[in-house]
């Protein structure tokens, strides 16, 4: 399968703290790669790395192909950030056009993401008086409003209702299977399982890089709490 | 920097502005509220008053656009929407002249009220042009807008972003030769105010004052002023950072 995002030997350090400590992993195009690990463990670094944000200490980030971060990318790659990044005195709707007009897209389009989001009914509300559900929601819509190539999402449905958590896990499906690549954390567990593939991290080392059902299988549980866990241990236990 | 996102940047800082009718209230009132306290202070003292009003329609979008654009520019580093916007097509240029364009046509507005104000209901007087007044105001506020845009990338915190208010504007006005003129100040004091930009764009005002015709001096001071709003926006590119730690 072709490779939409290459990672190499990645070591960011953040102040003069170590982040990530070489870390490799291969993306492919058109899946649903699930990024999982604890607080702090480095997913959001590793996310900044991929869209061209985090200053890096060495290693390589290859994105659709160019160097992650080129300016040919920055029509193609969307990211949501963990803390919403729209405007809270802007509404909705006038956030979703500012980022739609970035890309040379019109108002049918910001109204589009708007839909595919759950919010056209709040498009005309200040972003500011949104609860943290929906604002999350607003930043999601703008991060999709470009029709990316590649989606990195960061904790995308911390917040949100369960059945809008459902809703917005059919679409990103929906995305992939039109040929977005997405790259999306998580610290829930029962959404790993929805990935194609997961990338397991922990202090800034990658414990596991696999399908969902085989990391299960490797760690001979069908719980990926617990695999995650023996996992872990396995990797201190031969550490030791 | 493309015209599309740039257009589109200003007028996202408009709608954001237009959302806060208080501020807004505040940017137009605030300078009239002002104006009327110096013409009741210097009630009988026409060209006194004259004077001090002129230097201060200068310096009012000065220190207000300073404040406002150091805050906006703030919120949008700590934010993340900055960071955010450096992942898409926006260049680092459209979002500085983005906020350059629609700071300066607020302050232009700011400008005119406050000139209208003063010359018909104070009864202001220049022996030049009003408009010269207003142009002059707005190159101020855009100055403004540049140094808040540098500014603000030395402040981590909002605390810390109005202080350089004190910082920045106060000497500038103590200096501009309001208070003192500038060729009655000790010789290292006029070689401080002979490098802050605010001391020529009174100058230019002063000229305005005084001459029926725009002078040489004045045209002089208000391309120093521009010349110093270019350096600003071009060292405040310079802290716009796409990568960051």
């Amino acid at each position: 399968m072709e490779t939409a995002v290459e990672v190499e030997d990645l070591v960011v350090h953040r102040g003069k703290r170590p982040v990530l400590h070489g870390l490799s992993c291969a993306i492919p195009r058109g899946s649903v790669t699930g990024l999982l690990g604890p607080s702090g463990s480095g997913k959001t670094t590793l996310m900044r790395a991929v869209v061209g944000v985090q200053i890096v200490k060495s290693g390589r980030v290859t994105v659709l192909g160019e160097p992650a971060g080129s300016r040919a990318l920055r029509r193609r790659v969307g990211y949501l950030t963990q803390a919403p990044s729209v405007y809270g005195d802007l509404t909705v709707r006038e956030n979703a056009r500012y980022f739609a007009s970035l890309y040379g897209l019109g108002h049918a389009e910001a109204d589009a993401a708007l839909a595919a989001v759950g919010l056209a009914d709040a498009a005309h509300q200040l972003v500011g008086d949104l609860s943290g559900g929906q604002r999350s929601r607003a930043s999601l819509a703008c991060a999709i409003v470009g029709r990316p190539d590649l989606l990195v999402l960061d904790e995308p449905t911390v917040g949100q209702d369960p059945v809008l958590r459902d809703d917005l896990w059919a679409r990103f499906r929906d995305l992939a299977a039109g040929g977005t690549t997405i790259l999306v954390s998580s610290h829930v567990m029962d959404e790993a399982n929805r990935c194609d593939r997961l990338l397991l991290i922990r202090e800034g080392r990658l414990i596991a890089d696999d399908t969902p059902a085989a990391v299960k299988a490797a760690a001979g549980t069908d719980d990926l709490d617990a695999a995650f866990l023996r996992l872990i241990r396995e990797r201190e236990g031969a550490a030791a | 920097m493309s015209a599309r996102t740039f257009a589109s940047t200003t007028g996202r800082i408009i709608r954001q502005l237009r959302h806060d009718r208080r501020t807004v209230a505040l940017i137009v009132v605030v300078p009239l509220l002002l104006l009327s306290l110096i013409y009741f202070m210097f009630d009988d003292r026409g060209p006194f008053f004259d004077r001090i009003a002129l230097v201060m329609l200068g310096i009012f979008p000065f220190i207000i656009m300073f404040l406002i654009t150091s805050i906006a520019m703030l919120r949008e580093r700590t934010s993340g929407t900055l960071e955010r916007l450096f992942t898409t097509p926006v260049g680092k240029l459209d979002i500085l002249f983005g906020y350059g364009l629609a700071f300066g046509l607020v302050a232009a507005a700011q400008a005119a009220v406050a000139c209208g104000f003063a010359y018909w209901l104070f009864d202001l007087h220049t022996a030049g042009s009003p408009w010269l007044v207003i142009v002059i105001a707005v190159a101020n506020a855009v100055l403004g807008v540049a140094l808040g845009l540098l500014a603000s990338a030395f402040a981590r915190t909002e605390f810390q972003a109005v202080q350089f208010m004190p910082v920045v504007a106060l000497p500038q006005i103590l200096l501009c030769g309001l208070f003192v003129a500038r060729d009655e100040m000790a010789g290292w004091l006029q070689a401080v105010s002979d490098v802050l930009p605010l001391s020529y764009s009174v100058e230019a005002l002063t000229e305005v004052g005084r001459h029926a015709d725009p002078t040489g001096t004045m045209w002089r001071d208000l391309g120093i002023v521009v010349g110093v709003i270019i350096v600003a926006l071009a060292l405040g590119a310079a802290t716009l950072r796409r990568r960051t730690a």
